[in-house]
C-alpha cells in the first residue's frame, strides 16, 4: 500500500496526473491480480493510472525504475520504499526566453534611459502603424499591452446540434407537442429550429527563430490573447523543432502563461526548418486539432533552410486540412517586398490569404479578418488576392498574380 | 470465462481475437471493477472488435452507439414518436377514440412508454430491455461526437441511470459492460478517461500480426502469409498519411489470395495497394523501387512453426 501512494506520487511529481480516485482504483484492482506477477500490475496500474497517451512511455520508464527489484520480494521485507528517482521539472533552464529577453531588455533601456527620459509616446495613432521591429523597450511594453486588450472573434460555422429558432429552416417537433399540450392538444403552430452556429477553432503556429526574432518579443502576447479571446486555439511554436504551447497559455495569469509558454521552447532564435516543422505538425497534431473546420495561421518569414519539397508537401496536405490557411509575414508589409525566399515561394500556392504582420494595425486587421471569414472557400480564393499585401496586388500584372493551386481538394 | 487474466486472454482467443496481456489486463480489470473500458488507438487495431467479441463470449446483446457530430439525447439515450404523438391527438380531435374520461386535451397518456423511442444508451440501461444478463454497450468513434455530448456521458457513465422527466428514473440492478472507443482525431477530456480502464492499442507485433491473420484466415497459404505481414511491417515505418491497421492486412491477404497469389512480386503489390493504402500520396510513395525495396527485407523471425 506505501509502496503504491510512493509510485502515485512519483509519477505526479514527473507530470503524470493521478487523481486519488485513480490511485484508489489501482489499489482496489491489485486485489484482484497475483501480486507475484509483476506484468500483472505493470498493465494494472498502466490502464488505471495513464490516460494519455504520451504518458506511457513515462509510466513504462518509471514502472521499470521502481520495481527493479521483485515486487513480491519487496513486500515481504517491507523495507523502507527505496528513494524514487526523481524527475522534477527544472526549475531554472538555462536558456529560456524570457532572461534572454531580459538581458536584451536592460541592455537596449539603458541606452534610451539616457536619451529619452520622458518617453513619452502618447500618439497612439502612431503606434498604432510603428513596425514592430522598430519599438523601443517602452513602445513595447505598450504595445504588449494593446494586444492583451484586442478583441478576437473567429468566423462561425454551422454546426450540427439544434436550438430552437423563430425562423429556422427546421422543424421542432418536440417543442411543437409541448405547445399544443398547453393549448388543449391543438397545434397552433410549428415551431422551428436550426442548427447552431459556433465559432471555428484557430490553430496558430509562429516561427520563432533567429531571422524573426524581432517578432518573437511579441508573439506569446498575442497568442495569450488569442487564447483569452477565443477558447478553441492551439497554440505552437517552432524553430528548430516543434513545441506545444497550448496548455499553458490556457492559465489565467498572464505572466505564468508566457513564462510557461516560453520556458516549454528551447530553440528560440536559432535555425529555421519551416517544412520539417510544418511536416511533423502535419504528422502528429493535424489530425487531432485541424478539426471540424479550423482556421489555421502560420506566423513565419518564410525564410527555408531546408527541402522546400519537405515543405510544399506539408503545405498541401494542411491546405486540405483545414478550413482556410492564413499566413502571416513580417516582412510582407514592406512596400516593396516580394515572396522570393524559396521557402514563401514554394509555400505560396496553398495559401488562402497572405497577410502582413509588422504592426498594431496590421492584428487589428487580421482580427477583422479572422471574423468575417467567408463560409466557403472555394469562390473567394481568386479574390483574395484583394486581402495580400499592396505591393503585390500592384504588381500583379507583372507577374506576382497569386498562382492557384495545383492540386484540387477531392 | 474471464475469471482470470489467463481466462481472458484464452476466451479472446477461442473467438479469434489475439490479445496481448495489456488489453486480457484492462479487460478483467474493467469487467471486475465494474468500470468502462476506454480504447484508443489508430483505426483498424481492433478496438471495435474487441466490443463484439466480449458480448459473443458473453453471450449478451451488442448495443452500439456509432458517436458523429451533433450527436444528442434524442438521438443515444431516447426520443418520443412525435408523429404517433400528433396521430393520437387527431384521433382524439376527431372523436374516433373514445373518451376515457379524461378531461378534454390532457396529453399526459402521450408520454407513457407506448410513445416512448428508445436509442441505445436507454436500452443498455433498462432492466426490461434485456432480462438476462446485461448487455455490452459499445460507444463507437467518441472522437466524432462534440464535448457536449461527451459531458452527458461522464454524468451516464457515473451513476449510470437516466432520467425521463415524465416516466421517471431507470436505474438497471446490473451495469452493462461498456467500451469506448476513439480514434483519436480529437483529444477525449481527462476526466472521462480517468472513470474508465483506458487502453492504448497499438499496432501488433510482426509475431502477433502473424497470429491475428493466421486465425482469422486460416486457410492462407504460410509463406504468402509471412510475406504479407512483414511487406505490412515494413509499410508502416514508413512516412505515410495513413498506416495501414491489422484490418487493412486481413483485406489485403484475403484479396491476395483470391488472386491466387503465390509469392509477392512488385507487379502484384501494385495492382492490389489499394487495400492497404487508401491515400493517392501514399500509393505514389510506395510505387516502383519502393515496393521492390521493402520486398528485399528478409521476413521477419517467428517462433516456432505454425499452428491455428
Amino acid at each position: 500500500m506505501s509502496n503504491v501512494m510512493t509510485f502515485v506520487a512519483l509519477l505526479r511529481r514527473s507530470g503524470v496526473r493521478v487523481t486519488t480516485g485513480q490511485a484508489l482504483d489501482f489499489c482496489r484492482a491489485l486485489g484482484l491480480l497475483d501480486l507475484g506477477d509483476r506484468d500483472q500490475i505493470f498493465h494494472a496500474g498502466r490502464s488505471l493510472l495513464v490516460v494519455r497517451r504520451e504518458d506511457l512511455a513515462l509510466y513504462d520508464a518509471l514502472f521499470g525504475r521502481f520495481f527493479s527489484t521483485k515486487w513480491a520480494e519487496r513486500q515481504v521485507r517491507a523495507q523502507p520504499a527505496p528513494r524514487a528517482p526523481r524527475h522534477d521539472e527544472p526549475r531554472e533552464k538555462p536558456f529560456t526566453i524570457v532572461n534572454y529577453m531580459a538581458y536584451k531588455a536592460k541592455h537596449i533601456e539603458r541606452e534610451v534611459d539616457v536619451t529619452d527620459r520622458s518617453g513619452t509616446f502618447t500618439d497612439v495613432e502612431l503606434l498604432q502603424r510603428k513596425d514592430f521591429s522598430q519599438l523601443t523597450p517602452e513602445e513595447l511594453r505598450a504595445v504588449r499591452r494593446l494586444i492583451g486588450d484586442m478583441r478576437w472573434r473567429a468566423s462561425l460555422r454551422t454546426t450540427r446540434r439544434r436550438q430552437p429558432s423563430r425562423r429556422g429552416d427546421l422543424l421542432d417537433l418536440r417543442s411543437t407537442l409541448r405547445r399544443a399540450a398547453r393549448h388543449g392538444g391543438v397545434v397552433t403552430g410549428l415551431e422551428r429550429a436550426e442548427r447552431r452556429q459556433k465559432q471555428r477553432p484557430l490553430v496558430v503556429l509562429a516561427d520563432i527563430s533567429g531571422s524573426m526574432e524581432k517578432l518573437s518579443r511579441l508573439v506569446l502576447q498575442f497568442f495569450y490573447s488569442l487564447t483569452r479571446g477565443l477558447g478553441d486555439v492551439e497554440a505552437f511554436l517552432f524553430g528548430t523543432r516543434l513545441t506545444r504551447v497550448t496548455e499553458p497559455l490556457r492559465l489565467r495569469n498572464i505572466d505564468q502563461a508566457i513564462s510557461g509558454a516560453a520556458r516549454a521552447a528551447r530553440d528560440w532564435s536559432g535555425g529555421t526548418r519551416i517544412g520539417e516543422n510544418l511536416h511533423a505538425f502535419e504528422r502528429r497534431f493535424a489530425r487531432r486539432v485541424l478539426r471540424r473546420g479550423a482556421l489555421l495561421v502560420v506566423i513565419s518569414d518564410g525564410w527555408e533552410r531546408g527541402s522546400t519539397a519537405r515543405l510544399e508537401g506539408a503545405m498541401r496536405r494542411l491546405h486540405h486540412r483545414c478550413h482556410r490557411l492564413i499566413w502571416l509575414n513580417p516582412l510582407a508589409g514592406r512596400r516593396d517586398y516580394r515572396p522570393l525566399a524559396r521557402g514563401m515561394a514554394a509555400a505560396l500556392p496553398f495559401i488562402d490569404d497572405f497577410l502582413p504582420v509588422h504592426n498594431l494595425q496590421s492584428l487589428e486587421a487580421l482580427s477583422h479578418h479572422l471574423a468575417s471569414l467567408p463560409s466557403r472557400r472555394g469562390g473567394v480564393r481568386g479574390s483574395a488576392g484583394r486581402l495580400v499585401l499592396p505591393a503585390l496586388s500592384d504588381s500583379a500584372a507583372a507577374g506576382h498574380a497569386r498562382p492557384r493551386p495545383p492540386v484540387k481538394t477531392p | 470465462m474471464f475469471e482470470s487474466i489467463e481466462k481472458t486472454l484464452s476466451t479472446l482467443e477461442s473467438h479469434g481475437y489475439v490479445a496481448d496481456a495489456g488489453v486480457a489486463t484492462s479487460l478483467f480489470l474493467a469487467l471486475r471493477m465494474g468500470k468502462a473500458l476506454f480504447l484508443e488507438g489508430e483505426p483498424g487495431v481492433g478496438k471495435t472488435e474487441l466490443a463484439k467479441v466480449v458480448a459473443e463470449a458473453q453471450g449478451a446483446e451488442l448495443i452500439r452507439l456509432q458517436c458523429y457530430e451533433g450527436l444528442d439525447v434524442q438521438q443515444a439515450v431516447y426520443d418520443w414518436n412525435y408523429p404517433r404523438q400528433l396521430l393520437a391527438i387527431q384521433a382524439r380531435g376527431a372523436g374516433v377514440e373514445a373518451n376515457d374520461g379524461r378531461p378534454d386535451g390532457a396529453l399526459d397518456d402521450l408520454y407513457t412508454e407506448d410513445y416512448l423511442l428508445r436509442r441505445p444508451l436507454l436500452r443498455a440501461l433498462d432492466p426490461a430491455a434485456s432480462p438476462d444478463r446485461p448487455p455490452v454497450l459499445l460507444i463507437d468513434e467518441l472522437d466524432r461526437a462534440d464535448e457536449e455530448f461527451e459531458s452527458f456521458l461522464l454524468e451516464l457513465l457515473s451513476d449510470f441511470q437516466i432520467t425521463i422527466p415524465e416516466i421517471g428514473t431507470l436505474r438497471p440492478e446490473r451495469r452493462p459492460v461498456v467500451f469506448l472507443t476513439s480514434n483519436r482525431t480529437r483529444e477525449i477530456h481527462d476526466a472521462l478517461k480517468r472513470r474508465c480502464v483506458f487502453q492504448w492499442i497499438d499496432y501488433p507485433s510482426a509475431e502477433r500480426e502473424l497470429e491475428i491473420v493466421r486465425a482469422k484466415l486460416p486457410t492462407l497459404d504460410e509463406h504468402l502469409l509471412r510475406s504479407v505481414v512483414a511487406f505490412v511491417q515494413a509499410v508502416r515505418g514508413l512516412d505515410l498519411d495513413k498506416r495501414p491497421g491489422v484490418a487493412e492486412t486481413l483485406d489485403w491477404a484475403e484479396a491476395l489470395s483470391h488472386l491466387g497469389t503465390e509469392r509477392l512480386d512488385p507487379l502484384r503489390v501494385e495492382q492490389t495497394l489499394g487495400f492497404l493504402l487508401k491515400y493517392q500520396d501514399d500509393v505514389d510513395q510506395l510505387r516502383g523501387e519502393k515496393t521492390k525495396e521493402l520486398l528485399a527485407e528478409p521476413a521477419p523471425a517467428t517462433r516456432g512453426a505454425a499452428s491455428g
